[in-house]
């Protein structure tokens, strides 16, 4: 009788089911936006999403949070969940992003290009190696062959956009779309492309997923043209 | 002491709600991985961290004795108006969300801040991403524990000894320093290491305000935090170290300066 109930619910009949989706924190504002999407179309389907470091989202998935989907800021994350055999299928990349030197409106310090953030006077600050962008900048700062330590390796992008905004530190290196989402309150300088890192974007179904057949129907709509325009309009580059 | 037998549902509902704080701690002692548990405590990052939480917390702890007595003093002995609203937000730090009072402390004393920009333009002084912004951050989160502890203390005390140091001609301040002080030694200590304990374990000031890097602002609880994602284990052997001093320190407090319950 119960399990006859709940299958009914699976079926897409009229009762709704939740699909857990589990993004990497800088995948928020599309994230929620492609949700609601998505919701307005398959009104049986409640998506609750939890945003976070990816790190932070593979160690709550190893240690049993209810997760259908996954969307990873690296692949390096994504292979340690395939690693724990937690994944259904193979991952797929759904999108790219860049990074971007980010500075106070006005650039009052005058940066131009990655080396100047080792100038004297410019306090630089990182994300931790421990998330994707951290890694990520430290990358691009080894392309550009530019040595600099940061004063601070905060918890994740939006920390260092906000120390920057609040003018406790110069400059740090974000995803393009953090500072699209931040919008006049900082400002961008372009990073080029031979220095430059792409972040690739895997998402995939979580194995013992409770709703495998929405994880994978979410899925292939965040791959669609309809998912890959709302990603784009939030400065992500295509699959 | 009279034998008491507890009611049942009291009894059932005592041990759930035991079980509900010794579950975890069971559950972090079970997962730590030992064999590693050497390596990590004396790795050069964790001893770094520990080397910077000692350091930044005993300092804040200091501050906090130089400070907060003498607030402590003013709310028990004057009486002024607004004072009972002086000592609640001078309190709030201890029902605060730590993050918001390190966004407060940026908005004060931050390179754009209120006193902080007078400090960078007229002295150099920049307090962010320093071991004394840390300090700070400790400071302005423990401190009211101290001040609450040390006043409870000097409202409690016997003040016939004050009355009497004065009626011999001792004045104000040797009466502080040679009566007051030595009286309420046992509050001033128990304050002291609450204040210490807090500011031990303080993460959401300090990482706001201070931010994070190894050696100069990264404490244990930040160092715990930042693992987590990377190297549970690692995270796990810190957790159980603050964990194991947080004990001392209560077991400790109990027994030798609270009387034994």
């Amino acid at each position: 009788m119960i399990a006859a109930s709940l299958l009914a619910g699976c079926g897409g009949g009229s009762q709704t089911s939740t699909l857990y989706v589990f993004a990497a924190a800088s995948l928020t504002d599309a994230f929620k936006a492609m949700a609601g999407a998505y919701q307005k179309q398959h009104p049986d389907i409640d998506i609750k999403l939890n945003f976070a470091g990816t790190p932070t989202l593979v160690t709550q998935i190893e240690q049993g949070a209810q997760a259908d989907v996954l969307a990873s800021a690296d692949t390096a994350n994504m292979d340690r969940l395939k690693a724990d055999g937690l994944t259904s299928g193979d991952a797929q990349v759904f999108a790219h992003n860049q990074l971007e030197i980010v500075v106070a409106p006005g650039n009052p310090k005058g940066i131009k290009a990655l080396a100047d953030l080792a100038k004297p006077g410019v306090i630089y600050i990182s994300e931790a190696a421990t998330v994707p962008a951290g890694k990520y900048a430290q990358q691009a700062l080894q392309k550009a062959g530019v040595t600099v330590r940061p004063r601070s390796l905060e918890a994740d992008v939006k920390s260092v956009i906000s120390k920057i905004e609040l003018g406790e530190a110069d400059a740090g290196i974000v995803y393009t779309t953090d500072l699209k989402a931040a919008g006049a309150r900082v400002q961008g300088v372009e990073i080029p492309a031979e220095d430059n890192v792409v972040a690739t974007y895997p998402i995939v179904a979580v194995k013992g997923a409770k709703n495998s057949a929405a994880a994978g129907a979410f899925i292939a709509y965040v791959l669609s043209e309809a998912g890959q325009s709302t990603l784009a309009s939030f400065g992500f580059k295509p699959a | 002491m009279r034998r008491e037998r507890a009611p049942l549902a009291i009894g059932i509902l005592a041990a759930a709600g035991a079980a509900f704080f010794i579950l975890p701690l069971i559950g972090l002692v079970v997962r730590t991985p030992w064999a590693d548990a050497a390596r990590a405590v004396t790795s050069a990052d964790t001893l770094e961290a520990l080397r910077l939480s000692l350091v930044a917390s005993l300092t804040a702890t200091g501050v906090a004795l130089v400070l907060g007595v003498p607030l402590a003093w003013v709310y028990a002995r004057i009486e002024f108006p607004g004072r009972s609203v002086l000592r609640a937000l001078t309190t709030l730090p201890m029902v605060l969300p730590p993050v918001v009072g390190g966004i407060a402390l940026l908005l004060a004393f931050g390179r754009r801040g209120l006193l902080g920009s007078w400090l960078e333009s007229s002295f150099g002084i920049s307090l962010p991403f320093t071991t004394a912004g840390v300090v700070f951050a400790e400071t302005f989160v423990a401190m009211p524990f101290l001040v609450l502890t040390v006043e409870a203390g000097l409202r409690s005390m016997d003040r016939r000894y004050e009355d009497a140091a004065r009626t011999l001609g001792a004045k104000r301040w040797t009466i502080f320093t040679r009566v007051t002080l030595p009286l309420i030694a046992p509050s001033l200590f128990a304050g002291a290491v609450l204040c210490w304990a807090r500011a031990l374990g303080e993460f959401g000031a300090t990482i706001t305000f201070a931010g994070n890097f190894p050696g100069v602002t990264q404490t244990m609880p930040l160092a715990v935090y930042l693992l987590l994602g990377t190297n549970p284990e690692g995270s796990y052997i810190l957790s159980l170290i603050l964990l194991v001093v947080s004990l001392v320190v209560l077991v400790g407090l109990r027994h030798r300066w609270l009387g034994s319950a």
